[in-house]
């Protein structure tokens, strides 16, 4: 573990310039995957600059209806808000799906959408992990990839650029279905990136989870308002009933009129090198009966490219039925549930 | 030989919560890393990341100077041990490494931090050999060992099993597999090492299940007097058998006090250390073969096992002495075969042998209750043997069929259809099942104890002290024989103080095989009554003797086990293959229960492992590395409390004077036996699909 000197700047800006200009510099908010990393040597930062109390921990109204979440709003504190719990209860199921309350009573929002995966091989510094020193190559892709991608995963021959990472968080998978706006500073001023395109896949730079740049800090997500939101469920399956990390997951909202789907939004966790917005399966479900076999066809077309990995030590090919099983039933009893 | 006399129960048979209970829950319990000693120097070490090879060089310059490292060892100047017979002790002294995970150096700091950064900069250069990591029948040689644990034998036969199975009505065949397990206790294996160079002496405080066994391991290791080895071990935060054996990482910590007289050495493991050094379950491979009349009643009964040991140091789990015991069948044979791999030492994990062995015996009746379209229960009720079906001992007590009546009852099994895949509740399969279990019932020699009379002048309240160096796990041990000494003294229970974990008091057996309050409580009870043949019913203040735990002559004539049945309801989502417990229930015939209120917890505790087993468990070696990748609590599964649901466990109140003067059965085990099976046996009633691998994965459910 090395040892980092511990920074609490007084405002945003300061963090912001400290971060921007020394590269072993890192931002630290509740520290529930950080510190894990520290002492695991996953990470090995000189310079800690704790953003604590730097941003809002604030649930606000937006004059549009929408809501905007501070980036130092803790994990409890968002899946308590009456107005998430109206308006998005997608998202407070999710957050409540997700760690433990010990955890969640710590974990920021800004946080949550920078937790890294936790793929086995990622968090032991003795396997070669391509997300963790580049060009080293990818232990996972042969090896144990339960919580492993099927979508869109970087593949190369070599394996040099290879990485099969899936993201962990919960609370992103309701917020890319809702079209939530990440709002960043950094040094060259303040940007609003939509969440569809904040995470990148992996391709030829696992090492980096999202298009944040050095020195960003996140200050809020904007959840814009969505009608369809407030009928909306988070589904996650798992390897025990709590406190694990989703084998997949499941955020979807649907509007039904007359037995005929006429919208629907639909994301995927524990799937990808992030969560993952199911446009495909959304095309199918507008406009087409409210059926079992729609809400099939619709997982499939999501799955069409889906490239799980056989692997000695343990595969993930089970994830495509049980994907597919999960998005049917999750359609189904929110359908059933609205009748 | 005349019936042996009983102790009359009075304390015994009362539910007393845990004494230490407040003192737990209150933070002051200390466990073996949190007893304050001054300027103690933390211990991290460095861990082999080859499977099979040796060092071939190390560089610690760079350890050496961060700041607040005071030492760094290796395996090139460790001090030389006095006994290295057991490989598993002989840490840092040659270059050869057995297993990923093996210890080749230390650094010691004066904090954590610093030891840690210490040890990340020991460089290690390794020449690596061919080796095999995973369990595979094809690819090595297998053997027979010797015996396996701890001196069962390693086949039996009697009559003719192969000619059996071929004139058999009814014929199951079928292959069962366990996965490797993790004992996991919550409190990681924990010591603080005091060198004292004059006069040569270890203190060590240990997370142990067995203070006498640590102090003689380390007197023979290190080839000192018992004497020298003082160990101290008040509470201890679970173990499930890791820590009822000496493990490398007291033999480190020894190591590294040599190195700082003077200091304390402290050496709290990592939960990723645990996986490759303080011992796990075996992965299994069960054929068992049963041969049955139409109605079920058993010709043949044929388990063999293939498991896997480690190079470094053989363990021989004994598997499928389950079979032995628990069903009558004229023809029998079982069998343990061993593939020797270049991993980490496998050791006791909760029930060994009979855990891993009840899951396909179980399963195995299940299908065989299936094949007759015999009852379940009903089967097992007509397999019930009069006498041991291996020694034809007769049983000093045996209350099987009644555990199965009395639980099909309770659980409302006479309503239940046999048809698999025929409820489906809300999008979710949901069954039934039962299983049997049993476990051994152990009583060792070799505890003493101690009892000292205390009358104070002031208030005149008498006062009784008892020690022995029993370890109390979590389990009540320290509780329950305040019981049994009271009632054995004859007294009130709460004029009695028990003293346990400490080689100061007269020694004890290790808390193993579900032997600890037989064990000790037999000595207590010769303690008692020589203290009162010698002082009477008035004795002096200050007044003490010394017990020790007699031979058991019975064991020469009956065979002695604790027997239970388990059932559980089990829902299996019909589009996502999760698996809910909504129901367990387990009953019991385990002698006589103690203290209902600690017996209840041990059984529930045990039921609720297996239910672990059933459905998460799984140590998941890559066998590239050698190493087991979940090796963390957030990877590697253990049953939340959400997992767990009506829990609960009964028991037949049995009579047995045989087995000890208390009349008990050791019940820190019989919990898990079954476990496994009886939720995988109401899953296959849920859905029809047979699984006969532990852990039941959501894959397994799936179209």
């Amino acid at each position: 573990m090395r040892p980092f000197t511990h920074l609490r700047p007084d405002t945003a800006g300061d963090a912001v310039a400290t971060v921007a200009a020394d590269p072993d510099a890192v931002f630290l908010a509740g520290g529930t995957n950080l510190v894990d990393h520290l002492k695991l040597g996953v990470a090995t930062p000189g310079t800690l600059v704790d953003v604590t109390g730097l941003t809002s921990t604030a649930v606000e109204d937006l004059p549009d209806g929408g809501l905007r979440v501070g980036a130092g709003v803790r994990n409890s504190d968002l899946a308590g808000d009456p107005r998430v719990r109206r308006a998005y209860p997608a998202l407070a199921a999710a957050l409540l799906a997700g760690a433990s309350g010990q955890l969640r009573n710590m974990a920021t929002t800004g946080g949550n959408l920078l937790q890294r995966t936790r793929c086995a091989y990622f968090q032991d510094v003795t396997t070669p992990c391509n997300k963790r020193v580049p060009g080293q190559g990818c232990a996972a892709r042969d090896g144990w990839t339960r919580y492993h991608a099927i979508l869109g995963a970087a593949q190369d021959s070599a394996g040099l650029q290879h990485c099969v990472a899936a993201h962990p968080s919960d609370m992103a998978v309701p917020m890319l279905a809702f079209d939530a706006v990440v709002r960043l500073t950094g040094p060259d001023g303040d940007r609003a990136v939509p969440i569809t395109e904040f995470y990148r896949l992996p391709g030829d730079d696992p090492s980096r989870d999202t298009v944040l740049r050095r020195g960003e800090l996140i200050t809020a997500v904007d959840l814009p308002p969505s009608p369809i939101a407030a009928r909306s469920t988070y589904r996650k399956v798992r390897d025990r009933a709590s406190y694990a990390f989703a084998l997949v997951s499941v955020a979807a909202a649907v509007a039904v009129e007359d037995g005929t789907v006429t919208d629907a939004r639909v994301a995927f966790g524990g799937v990808a090198h992030g969560p993952w917005r199911a446009t495909r399966a959304e095309d199918v479900l507008r406009g087409a009966p409210a059926t079992d076999d729609t809400y099939r066809a619709a997982a499939d077309a999501e799955l069409a490219d889906a490239a799980p990995l056989d692997t000695d030590v343990g595969g993930n090919a089970f994830k495509v039925p049980l994907l597919r099983g999960t998005l049917t039933s999750t359609l189904r009893t929110l359908v059933e549930g609205a009748a | 030989m005349s019936t042996p006399e009983m102790l009359t129960p009075r304390a015994m048979g009362t539910p007393r919560r845990r004494v230490e209970g407040p003192a737990k829950v209150t933070g002051t319990a200390r466990y073996a890393a949190e007893h304050p000693l001054d300027r103690p120097v933390h211990l991290h070490p460095v861990l082999a990341t080859i499977p099979r090879g040796r060092v071939t060089a190390i560089d610690t310059s760079a350890a050496e100077a961060v700041d607040g490292v005071v030492a760094v060892l290796t395996t090139r100047d460790a001090d030389a041990l006095a006994d290295t017979s057991d490989r598993e002790f002989t840490v840092l002294q040659d270059d050869e490494i057995g297993f990923r995970g093996q210890y080749v150096g230390a650094v010691l700091a004066d904090t954590p931090e610093a030891a840690r950064e210490g040890a990340d900069r020991v460089e290690v250069t390794y020449e690596q050999d061919d080796f095999r990591a995973v369990l595979d029948p094809d690819a090595g040689e297998l053997y027979a060992p010797d015996a396996v644990n701890p001196a069962f034998a390693t086949d039996s036969v009697i009559g003719d099993a192969d000619a059996a199975l071929g004139e058999a009505e009814v014929v199951v065949d079928a292959t069962y597999t366990t996965a490797t397990t993790h004992n996991n206790p919550l409190e990681p294996h924990s010591s603080i090492v005091v060198w004292e160079p004059d006069g040569g002496r270890f203190t060590i405080f240990d997370s142990t299940q067995g203070v006498s066994t640590t102090r003689s391991n380390v007197a023979t290791v290190f080839g000192m007097d018992e004497a020298d080895v003082d160990v101290i071990s008040p509470h201890v935060g679970g173990g499930f058998g890791s820590k009822g054996n000496l493990h490398a990482n007291v033999v480190l910590a020894c190591l590294a006090a040599r190195r700082v007289p003077g200091r304390p050495v402290k050496y709290p493991l990592t939960r990723q250390q645990m996986f490759s050094l303080v011992g796990y379950r075996t992965p299994t491979i069960q054929h068992v073969r049963l041969g049955a009349t139409r109605e079920g009643r058993l010709s043949a009964l044929v388990h063999d096992v293939v498991e896997q040991t480690s190079r470094t140091k053989e363990f021989a789990e004994q598997t499928a002495t389950y079979s032995r015991s628990v069903y009558a069948a004229p023809h029998r044979r079982t069998t343990h075969r061993l593939d020797m791999l270049d991993v980490p030492v496998p050791s006791w994990m909760r029930a060994p042998g009979e855990c891993p062995g009840s899951f396909a015996a179980e399963v195995a009746m299940d299908e065989l209750a299936v094949a007759c379209d015999v009852d379940p229960v009903e089967l097992r009720i007509r397999n019930e043997p009069d006498a041991d079906p291996e020694t034809g001992k007769p049983f000093s007590s045996r209350h099987l069929v009644e555990c199965l009546r009395r639980g099909a009852d309770r659980f409302g099994w006479s309503r239940r259809d046999p048809t698999p895949r025929a409820r489906l509740v809300d999008g979710w399969w949901s069954g039934t099942g039962v299983a049997a279990s049993a476990y051994p019932t152990n009583r060792s020699p070799g505890s003493g104890a101690t009892i000292r009379y205390h009358r104070p002048a002031a208030d005149g309240a008498e006062h009784w002290d008892v020690e022995i160096a029993a370890a109390d796990i979590g389990t009540g041990a320290r509780t329950v024989l305040g019981q049994i000494a009271a009632d054995a003294l004859g007294v009130d229970v709460d004029t009695v103080e028990v003293t346990v974990g400490d080689t100061a008091v007269p020694p004890a057996t290790v808390a193993g095989g579900s032997s600890g309050t037989a064990s000790w409580g037999s000595a207590v009870v010769d303690a008692a009554q020589r203290f009162r043949a010698k002082y009477g019913t008035d004795p002096s203040d200050g007044d003490e003797i010394e017990g020790a735990t007699p031979e058991n002559d019975w064991s020469e004539h009956y065979a002695m086990s604790a027997f239970g049945a388990q059932f559980a309801e089990v829902l299996v989502h019909a589009d996502t293959g999760e698996v809910r417990v909504p129901r367990m229930l387990g009953v019991f015939a385990a002698g006589r229960i103690l203290n209902p209120v600690t017996a209840r917890s041990q059984f529930i505790g045990g039921m609720t492992m297996g239910l672990s087993m059933a459905l998460h468990e799984d140590s998941v070696m890559d066998p590239r590395s050698g190493h087991v990748v979940n090796h963390d609590l957030a990877n590697y599964h253990i049953a939340s409390c959400a997992d767990v649901g009506d829990m609960d466990a009964e028991w037949i109140d049995e009579e047995d004077p045989y087995v000890n003067p208390m009349g008990s059965k050791g019940i820190g085990e019989i919990g898990i036996v079954g476990a496994a099976a009886v939720v995988a046996n109401a899953a296959y009633h849920a859905t029809g699909v047979r699984v006969r691998s532990a852990p039941m994965l959501v894959d397994h459910f799936l179209d």
